[in-house]
């Protein structure tokens, strides 16, 4: 705050009272409306700051200086004394200068706010009061030395203590007046329960918005800078697109889009006591809308939030319309395709090698060959059947997952890791994961999908088509479509028993794929290695082809973790049984939920995963074994 | 999280996908206001949810004026009647680190737990198998207690501490701002601070002995064991731990809005160093 002007020599000396009253003029135009005008008023009314009792030692009549008098004290006498000052004010200076006066009395109504409502003129608010305490003409009345003798060491004595209670301190310009001044005012204004015990808190947050006033308007707080990036980035979800075409957009729009009511499944998934938040839900709604005018989407899912440690993945599981992949497709097999090149030629430079060094030194020839690389699955098939999209959150981008290979899930099965948030941040594990975080995300994904797309018994049937069983047995049928006939199983039912639930999506094999493939159909390029090398190969291992439990098998079929059912079933609500859903949930992969109910078509939803499998068991199985691989299943 | 303000908390916590279902909300509202009532504490918090396989467990903790006392402990089958909870005791925790795997559902339930102890009998040392029956609920007890000192949270500033003891909460307490609220160590431990007399005297010199009087996360070991995360666009800061996973703690900067919940299995994430 800006020193006030200063008028320190002034009047008191020279004993003209009308000079004091040059400058309230000035005060009212300076004074903010707060309590700086108080001390406005006094450099006003020309009291020296800080200046202390200078200019009145002269205690007439040999006064004792007590400067430690109990200021209450002294304030009462000065209150009882000030009716008499008053009265002296008034009936000397009345005729002289009215106008002065009325400044004074115009001041005074200003200051009633700070006053308590109703507070009486002496009402004890007032004492401190400034204005009243040394009125203009009572500069001018001290140095007259009149009857006040008596009065005049406590009025001194509180001269005194004001005047230490005004001194700023070196650091800032606040002086611990004008701050209990502040305090007092805002507890006042603000009527707090029970302020003593708040007084410290009080202190400080006033001394807070002393020192950090509030910005002016025109300028952004720089700290909310991204909260409203984040809501302009959402606002677009809600603004629809093209305004003239608006008609034929509303019946295109009615008739058939690929996105699913997920205001509808959120409302089920809530009875279960799993979700997000209403208006999240609706934002998300927004975000898979803004995701399928942006692909060309046959169908769409939302599977499920997946936790990070930074940031955590919204994640829709797509179907492309027919032929619309295949472009991306092209060139990511040609990227691995010129990375086997790169790798055979390799393979062969070294057999060069090694040969020439051969006459030279007997070096022992490596027997160890990488095993083959299991080619991953052709997309709408297996673990590739659908297409991932994820986003961080609803107006962020849609990102694309690649595709899962089966080595990728094999490792998967094998470490434990969180998802920081980011998709290219590396996977740093032991045994080290063949990809980035986006792999890492997708084979996770794939795991629970496999283990907890359950839907109830019958509510998909198989295909009928004949000679599915005799293809590279135990591959099983991978297609299979609603039924139409399903007539919903009683809630009840649903919740008893788990054979009434079926798993909808294929079981991973342990090899990584859906469908098994032969690892060691040698390709033409490997023949090339030398025969040795294949003998050698053949008399390792003979693949064993993995069987897992087919399509659509019940969950009853499914594994007990360390002794306890993988899953549980409940009711959504006792207390209304017959209207309530049921909800199954994963004991496996925590965060995987499905809800049945009645006729509904059942959805799953993922939950928020964390990634994490709950329990430690192994995930080696043999072959043969029907149980699920150790893993979440997202329900949706 | 408390539960006068049970409705809007709930909102605010459901980032993390698990919360409570309609009905348990609505009989929760009522049966907390009867457990304040009868048990006369001043304030009562909505724990959080431990998933059992049976069934759930609904946790509530009754607080008294000085909020760093130790808090009581009800639980909960159907979020109607509630059972008061033993304080928890060293020889509980001890004896109840034996026991691994999901809570089931039943309070009586007992963990059975084999162990072979050498007893001596004049010269003979034998061992000899003895079963050692654990009741599911001091195993609740024990866990809810570990949870609580390990990762209890509140933010700086909303509790103070007289110059007579008692610490209260903070009613000017108007929230952390946006940058304060992204660092870790504007949160404190909800709990009797342990490492905070471990500070040298020049840290020492910098706390306010009003409102740093807990110890804050910053040197929480393992180190990022705490995932700070800004949701709803920067509208709200939630940390969720990574040693108890289910722990989340909402606050919405510059509002008075903070809390906790646990929704969880209440098992500990052992392998947290190997997956950081």
């Amino acid at each position: 705050m800006a020193d006030p002007p200063s008028d320190p020599e002034q009047p008191p000396q020279q004993g003209s009272p009308p000079e004091p009253f040059t400058t309230p003029p000035e005060a009212p135009l300076q004074a903010e409306p707060e309590t700086p005008r108080s001390q406005e008023m006094l450099a006003a009314q020309g009291w020296p700051q800080g200046a202390g009792l200078g200019q009145y030692e002269e205690p007439p009549g040999g006064l004792a200086y007590q400067p430690y008098l109990d200021e209450n004290l002294m304030l009462e006498q000065l209150q009882q004394g000030q009716g008499s000052l008053f009265q002296q004010l008034e009936s000397a200076f009345q005729d002289g200068q009215p106008d002065p006066l009325a400044q004074y009395h115009a001041y005074q109504r200003e200051e009633q706010p700070f006053q308590p409502y109703g507070g009486a003129q002496h009402g004890p608010y007032m004492r401190d009061d400034p204005s009243l305490q040394f009125s203009p003409s009572e500069l001018g009345f001290m140095s007259y030395d009149m009857e006040v003798s008596e009065p005049e060491p406590r009025e001194l004595a509180v001269q005194n203590a004001k005047a230490y209670l005004l001194q700023t301190s070196i650091s800032c310009d606040l002086s611990l007046y004008e701050h209990l001044v502040n305090m007092l005012t805002k507890i006042l204004n603000q009527r707090p329960e029970d302020p003593l015990s708040i007084l410290e808190s009080l202190n400080r947050t006033t001394q807070l918005e002393w020192f950090h006033p509030k910005l002016d308007s025109l300028r952004d707080d720089p700290e909310m800078q991204p909260t409203y990036e984040m809501a302009e980035k959402q606002k677009t979800l809600f603004i629809k697109g093209g305004g003239v075409e608006g008609e034929q957009e509303m019946e295109e729009e009615v008739a058939d889009t690929a996105v699913p009511n997920i205001m509808e499944s959120a409302f089920y998934f809530e009875q279960g006591g799993v979700g997000l938040s209403s208006d999240e839900s609706f934002r998300l709604f927004l975000a898979l809308k803004q995701l399928v005018e942006q692909q060309p989407i046959h169908t769409c899912r939302f599977w499920g939030k997946v936790l990070g440690l930074r940031r955590s993945y919204l994640v829709a599981e797509v179907e492309f319309r027919e032929g619309e992949e295949e472009v991306e497709e092209e060139e990511v097999e040609e990227l691995m395709e010129g990375a086997d090149l790169t790798t055979e030629a390799h393979g062969e430079e070294e057999g060069g090698e090694e040969d020439e060094e051969k006459a030279a030194d007997v070096l022992p020839k490596l027997q160890w060959r990488p095993p083959p690389v299991i080619p991953r699955e052709e997309s709408r098939s297996g673990a590739n059947k659908y297409l991932y999209f994820v986003c961080n959150e609803p107006g962020r981008p849609w990102a694309r997952l690649p595709h899962v290979t089966p080595a990728q899930i094999v490792q998967a099965r094998k470490i434990k890791k969180f998802l920081t948030g980011f998709l290219d941040a590396p996977v740093v594990s032991y045994p080290p994961f063949p990809g980035n975080e986006a792999n890492y995300l997708r084979a996770q994904i794939a795991r629970i999908s496999a283990a907890t797309h359950i839907s109830p018994l019958g509510f998909y049937q198989f295909n009928e088509e004949e000679g599915d069983e005799e293809e590279e047995g135990g591959a099983g049928r991978d297609s299979f479509e609603e039924n139409p006939d399903f007539e919903g199983l009683p809630v009840f039912e649903l919740v008893d028993s788990m054979a009434n639930w079926v798993h909808h999506m294929q079981h991973i094999l342990p090899q990584g794929r859906c469908t098994w493939v032969n690892p060691l159909q040698k390709k033409e390029e490997e023949e090339e290695l030398g025969e040795e090398e294949e003998k050698g190969d053949e008399g390792m291992e003979e693949a064993e082809q993995e069987i897992g439990p087919p399509l659509l098998t019940p969950l009853s079929e499914d594994a007990e973790i360390m002794h306890m059912s993988p899953w549980t079933a409940r009711l959504s609500c006792s207390l209304c049984p017959q209207y309530s859903v049921a909800i199954v949930r994963s004991n496996l992969w925590p965060g995987a939920y499905a809800f049945a109910m009645g006729n509904l078509r059942t959805c799953t939803s993922a939950g928020a995963t964390s990634t994490a499998r709950t329990t430690s068991t192994p995930c080696c199985r043999h072959p043969s074994s029907r149980s699920t691989p150790a893993a979440w299943r997202s329900w949706r | 999280m408390d539960a006068d303000s049970l409705l809007l908390s709930l909102e605010l916590a459901s980032g993390s996908g698990q919360g409570l279902s309609p009905d348990r909300r609505a009989s929760l509202l009522t049966s907390l206001l009867l457990v304040k009532r009868d048990y006369r504490y001043s304030r009562v918090l909505f724990w959080g949810r431990i998933l059992g396989l049976v069934a759930d467990y609904y946790i509530a903790q009754g607080l008294d004026e000085d909020q760093l006392a130790p808090r009581k402990t009800l639980y909960s089958l159907n979020c109607m009647e509630w059972s008061l909870l033993p304080p928890a005791t060293e020889e509980m925790i001890t004896q109840t680190s034996v026991v691994k795997g999901r809570f089931m559902g039943d309070p009586s339930h007992e963990y059975e737990y084999t162990e072979l102890q050498k007893m001596n009998e004049g010269d003979k040392v034998y061992e000899e198998e003895i079963v050692i029956r654990i009741k599911e609920e001091t195993r609740l007890v024990s866990i809810i207690d570990q949870i609580d000192k390990a990762v209890a949270i509140i933010p700086r500033g909303a509790l103070f501490k007289s110059p007579f003891g008692p610490t209260h909460v903070n009613r000017t307490f108007e929230g952390l701002t946006l940058s304060e609220a992204k660092k870790l160590s504007s949160y404190f431990h909800f709990r009797e601070p342990i490492e905070l007399k471990n500070k040298t005297l020049l840290e020492k010199a910098d706390l306010d002995p009003s409102l740093d009087f807990m110890d804050s996360l910053e040197h929480d070991i393992p180190k990022g064991s705490w995932s700070i995360q800004m949701e709803r666009g920067n509208a709200l800061v939630v940390l969720r731990s990574l040693l108890w996973p289910g722990l989340t703690f909402y606050h919405a900067p510059g509002t008075k809005n903070c809390g906790y919940i646990y929704v969880g299995t209440g098992e500990k994430n052992m392998d947290l160093p190997f997956m950081l």
